[in-house]
């Protein structure tokens, strides 16, 4: 009957597969999104362990037991087996658990807050390794990077240099958005009021292609940006001729920034006003109502969900910033 | 398979004589006071996630008044006592119905309305007085929690006013009729079930706001 | 005229005004001709072959769940055009936006055509979709005459149409909401989204939800108390199993969603600081409320999808369901842990390691009995007799289908994956994986399976097939590229592309679209032609497919007291049986038959509903408050009808059995 189309279909989702295996998720060039990328394969070929068999058997099943086979043994009353049960519940149990202890290894492994401890295979983290820190602001509809150790700002552009890990801080202006990278690693919400922390280390030099993938309002299409992987030397002329740019980044030049607008060129800030970053996360960068440390009577934090998290970043993700 | 239902009788004799439908008049229970149940299960959830929502709000004052500041624990106390007593006199309205006595059914049922009314009133005092100092639900998150919860138990408490009246007029005009006894179950289940969930407004916001 | 009009118009018309018609969008105005022109054409039929007064006594006005379970679905493949209609164009921008190209919708217009589509097709086509059919299959199933609540069926049905019409009054007056369809604050606040689209979003919502928490209850009481004499729990039909656990979990879920729009509402309409970004609100908090109801959902769609397979399934391969017990067992599981997962739609909104690892696992849980569901199916078909019927072909169909998209949903909850793919469109690949392949597979099954039940003639089975082959087919076409696109980084919602490499695979899901429209197409060809040779599709047995549970006793379309005599029950395949020992309908002894009577109060609470909901949107406070005060009114009113109800004769009731035995 419908064998050859469904052959097709599967020859079409072969061709799909192999396509895949040059996408940027597949072949990426940070360690993290390697892991994950490892972690992804091995899940998907774990799950295919049980995936194909019912697939064939289902297949082979609907043919073999077709009306019109009579050769094929009939038994209308046949509703119980206590040894197939066992197994239709066990197979899919082993399964979860393997792929459960998986999850758990993993998830805490790659814990977007927990510091790095390798650079890339085999290349254990340096003790004296010193992350570069970088504070991202989620705008509408543009992103702003902070770097407090270079004094420097940067719209819709970020460069990191090779294999020396980042460590990000993000919050956004007014409404949440998505940061990723997917060369380097997996996406954490820029949400306002609030810091999340992503650590990353890009392993080959690059433009790779970053962008916000919560959609945020009408300018979410054009929310890109390019992130530079470069040798030590390039990116120190790269802050070099970035500090170049008069422009500081101010109260009120951010205010100006901050204004919803679309497809923003890159621009660079060649100093930033202290303690800007923290407004921000405060809300604070207008005094007002909205400015939240002023507002917060000094209490254990209440936190909803989320302060349940683990205890080595408690405060961070969902509590107020203090 | 359909020539089978027409075949009468044809060799079924060696299985035993199974009866496939029920002959006489069939009647499945009454599912209303059930029904009711569930709706009121499903009104809890709504309690409970204004609960947890006070939960997680009811401290983030954003520098306006503390729960301490503005909650006055004893029109809370005389309120409470009003919506309790209230529960019981209900508790008395029904008791007077299962004897099928109309004139004392309704009496008490009068006085649970106002009862009922009394802490609508107070509880409206309280809100007004807490907007006209500035303390209103939009000041910070925890007024806006307080009030929405306190409130919406308010407005039911309030939708049971208006059944008890609904309910006085359809008692006078048919008298304890089965239909109008199920209704006063289901609000009877319904006044219970606000005392319940005031019992909670009371410990966990009035309470814990003013002790913490 | 006098200086006070400027305040009587706000006072009537709130703020809506002229500008709110989008008539300078041609889209729009070539739809809104399209519609006004359609609905001329069907109100002008209705009115020239004079069936208002029919449709009225017979239809609108009817406690009957047999046709109050058919307008369910009627209504639900009418907004399954809308919300096509939204996918096409969506498919169409992304097919062509790439470059210097910006596609012909600007953002304001594309940002509410992907909200709508998620909302129509969530809330008013596979909603409306399953409570249709367990409102038509279940108490026949059951051996009962009607649900436990008659009138409060037929107004939760009118709720329903009243929050769809709401949503679909956005199209024409104003804008709907450009948020996404779970409108996640901060961006759905008042800041972010003065205008009246998300609230469109909170009253449609909030209205239809009312009318789904009722039918919810209204079902669970029915499967509790109204199950024929000797149907124990064990012995329901597993359609009747999953549906009593897909209700239980709308009332659980449901009362989570109606408090938290109503608190979004409140932001909006009294400025209260629940979910905004100052004076201590707490957008996270919305996140996790939204969807402690919105996985749970899930389950609620796809459990009565489960078990329209089962029933196809075994009576397809005439042959005893295999498993019966774990079946049941695994749809009380996944019911139950459906409510501990919840958290892995935001793995990444910074959760600690330990949080998200017991969603991901509890999410892998799932899995299990889910499995060992798919399992019993491809067992119930082994040493069968599988007759390919258009349902059983859907039923091959979804388990291929659905396995794959099993797989890719168990992938994304391993939190480090999902930091990849989360909001990716590999993740939308995945849930219109479960939801075509799962929900409306079964779905199409169902309505293809128990038509001749409804009507008493077959659909026709040609059409049905070409249907169902351009449905398959196109939705490999549509989906798979996705998932591809996903693996590429590609975020779902946009509406422009830079990289033109990506072009192909969006030209590729759009040629799946067009697939899935000819697919569409012929499933209206099919119900024409069905009508059209309806002589020849006759079926006189009411027992067409050989089925095995009790519906398939009583006459197609079945009398309005279902059963002239109710059933005793004594096997889980309660007809099988009956028919295995020559049971025939009884043709005398009739006795009165107690039935509800119809009544119009629903269809005026739900157009008082609508109107308030309207005036809702539009600040028209006056207007408001009047038709909520009616709908008070109108409903305590209700309650002092006592008349609610007759006697079928026993003459008429035979009268009406002889004709159908005679058939």
């Amino acid at each position: 009957m419908s064998m050859k189309t469904l052959r097709g279909l599967l020859l079409l989702a072969l061709t799909v597969a192999l396509t895949g295996c040059h996408t940027v998720l597949m072949s990426p060039s940070g360690d993290v999104a390697r892991q994950q990328r490892d972690l992804i394969i091995t899940s998907f070929v774990l799950m295919l362990l049980i995936v194909v068999p019912v697939i064939v058997a289902t297949l082979v099943f609907a043919w073999r037991y077709r009306e019109s086979n009579h050769k094929a043994h009939y038994d209308p009353n046949w509703d119980h087996s206590t040894i197939v049960e066992l197994m239709i519940w066990s197979a899919p149990l082993l399964i979860i658990i393997a792929l459960g202890a998986i999850t758990w290894v993993s998830t805490h492994k790659l814990d977007p807050y927990r510091p790095l401890d390798r650079i890339a295979p085999g290349r254990v983290m340096p003790v004296d390794a010193k992350p570069l820190e970088v504070d991202v602001v989620a705008l509408d509809w543009k992103w702003l990077f902070i770097y407090p150790e270079q004094n420097l700002a940067v719209v819709n552009e970020m460069a990191a240099p090779v294999d020396r890990p980042v460590r990000f801080k993000l919050t956004a202006s007014t409404v949440m958005n998505s940061f990723f990278i997917p060369a380097l690693a997996g996406q954490i919400y820029a949400m306002p009021g609030m810091q999340t922390t992503l650590q990353a280390v890009i392993n080959r030099p690059g433009d790779y292609w970053g962008m916000s993938a919560n959609y945020s309002g009408a300018g979410f299409s054009y929310m890109n940006f390019t992130f530079h992987g470069m040798s030590e030397d390039d990116f120190a002329k790269w802050v070099a001729q970035a500090k170049s740019h008069g422009d500081t980044l101010d109260q009120a030049s951010y205010a100006t920034l901050e204004a919803p607008s679309q497809r923003n060129p890159v621009r660079y800030y060649g100093s930033v006003a202290p303690g800007l970053y923290q407004s921000i996360l405060n809300r604070c960068v207008q005094p007002g109502p909205s400015c939240m440390n002023m507002l917060r009577v000094p209490e254990p934090s209440g936190g909803g969900e989320a302060s349940a998290s683990s205890d080595s970043h408690a405060a961070m993700p969902m509590a107020h910033p203090q | 398979m359909s020539d089978m239902t027409m075949t009468v009788g044809g060799g079924s004799g060696a299985q035993e004589a199974l009866n496939f439908h029920v002959a006489e008049d069939h009647h499945p229970e009454n599912a209303t006071l059930l029904g009711f149940w569930l709706y009121l299960m499903s009104d809890c959830l709504i309690f409970a996630c204004l609960f947890a929502t006070y939960g997680v709000l009811g401290r983030e004052y954003a520098g306006g008044p503390s729960a301490q500041q503005v909650l006055e624990l004893p029109i809370v106390a005389v309120n409470t006592t009003l919506l309790l007593l209230s529960s019981i006199t209900y508790g008395f309205a029904v008791l007077e119905m299962q004897h099928n006595r109309r004139g004392p059914m309704m009496a008490w049922l009068i006085v649970t309305w106002l009862l009922g009314a009394g802490f609508i009133t107070l509880e409206l005092t309280e809100f007004t007085h807490l907007v006209s100092i500035g303390a209103g639900p939009g000041r910070s998150a925890f007024l806006s929690s307080f009030f929405t919860l306190v409130g919406t138990h308010g407005l039911h408490v309030t939708s049971g006013l208006i059944w008890m009246i609904v309910l006085l007029v359809q008692v006078g005009k048919k008298g304890l009729i089965p239909a109008n006894k199920r209704r006063l179950m289901c609000l009877s289940m319904f006044w219970h079930f606000l005392d319940v969930v005031w019992v909670g407004v009371f410990s966990f916001v009035y309470l814990m706001g003013v002790l913490a | 005229m006098t200086e006070h009009s400027p305040d009587l118009a706000k006072l009537i018309f709130g703020r809506l005004s002229l500008d709110d018609i989008p008539y300078h969008e041609p889209i729009l105005i070539f739809t809104f001709i399209g519609v006004a022109i359609g609905a001329i054409v069907v109100l002008g039929a209705i009115t020239y072959y004079r069936k208002w007064g029919y449709l009225w006594s017979e239809w609108f006005t009817s406690v009957d769940h047999k046709k109050i379970g058919i307008m369910y679905i009627v209504l639900a493949l009418i907004m399954l055009l809308r919300g096509f209609a939204d996918a096409l164009m969506m498919r169409g921008q992304q097919a062509v936006a790439f470059g210097a190209h910006e596609g012909y919708l600007p953002a304001s217009h594309y940002d509410q055509i992907f909200t709508a589509h998620g909302t129509i097709m969530i809330f008013f086509v596979a909603m409306p979709f399953i409570t249709g059919l367990i409102n038509f299959v279940m108490p026949l199933q059951i051996g009962s005459r009607d649900v436990a609540f008659p009138f409060l069926n037929n107004f939760s049905f009118w709720m329903t149409v009243s929050g769809a019409l709401l949503v679909m009054a956005s199209l024409f007056i104003g804008v709907f909401a450009r948020t996404g369809w779970l409108a996640y604050p901060p961006l759905s606040e008042l800041p972010a989204s003065p205008d009246s689209g998300v609230d469109y979003w909170i009253w449609g919502l909030q209205i239809a939800g009312v009318g789904t928490t009722l039918s919810g209850i209204n079902m669970i009481a029915t499967i509790v108390k109204m199950r024929a004499p000797g149907m124990t729990m064990m012995k329901m039909p597993i359609f009747t199993w999953t549906a009593l656990l897909a209700n239980v979990l709308i009332v659980a879920a449901f009362p989570v969603l109606t408090a938290t729009l109503a608190l979004l509402a409140l932001d909006r309409y009294a400025g209260t600081h629940f979910f905004t970004n100052d004076l201590g609100g707490n957008y996270m908090m919305y996140i996790n409320l939204i969807w402690v109801w919105g996985h749970p959902e899930v389950y609620i769609l796809v459990l009565p999808a489960f078990g329209v397979y089962s029933e196809v399934t075994s009576t397809f391969s005439r042959k005893r369901l295999f498993g019966y017990a774990s079946m049941v067992y695994a749809t009380v599981v996944i019911a139950v842990l459906s409510y501990l997962v919840w958290l892995h739609h935001f793995f990444t909104m910074g959760s600690g390691a330990s949080v998200n690892s017991f969603f991901g696992i509890t999410t892998m849980i799932i899995s299990i009995p889910t499995g060992a569901k798919i399992f019993n199916w491809m067992f119930t078909m082994y040493r069968g007799r599988i007759v390919y019927d258009v349902a059983m072909l859907w039923v091959v169909a979804f388990i291929v289908t659905f396995v794959i998209g099993g797989m890719t949903g168990v992938l994304l909850a391993v939190p480090p994956a999902d930091f990849e793919l989360h909001n990716s469109l590999f993740l939308i690949a995945h849930f219109h994986n479960v939801i075509i392949g799962g929900v409306l597979f079964g779905m199409f099954a169902g309505v293809n399976y128990w038509f001749p039940k409804a009507f008493g003639f077959r659909l026709d089975p040609f059409w049905g097939k070409v249907s169902f082959w351009f449905w398959v087919v196109g939705f490999y076409f549509a989906f798979m590229p996705l998932y591809l696109l996903g693996l590429m980084g590609v975020t779902r919602r946009l509406r422009h592309f830079d990289d033109a490499s990506l072009q192909i695979w969006f030209q590729l899901a759009a040629f799946g679209a067009i697939l899935i429209l000819l697919g569409i197409a012929a499933m209206i060809v099919q119900f024409a032609v069905s009508i059209l040779h309806r002589e020849k599709l006759r079926d006189s047995t009411g027992d067409p497919w050989h089925g095995r549970t009790l519906e398939w006793s009583t006459s197609s379309p079945p009398p309005p007291y279902n059963f002239a005599f109710t059933p005793q029950v004594h096997d889980i395949d309660a007809w099988w049986q009956m028919k295995q020992h020559n049971w025939r309908r009884p043709v005398q002894g009739f006795l009165p038959i107690h039935m509800p009577k119809n009544t119009g109060t629903g269809v005026y609470l739900a157009v008082l509903s609508f109107i308030f909901g309207f005036a809702m949107v539009w600040y028209m406070w006056l207007i408001a408050a009047i038709s909520f005060v009616a709908l008070l009114a109108v409903a305590i009113h209700h309650t002092f009808n006592y008349d609610r109800d007759y006697y079928i004769p026993a003459d008429e009731v035979g009268r009406v059995e002889a004709v159908r035995a005679g058939a």
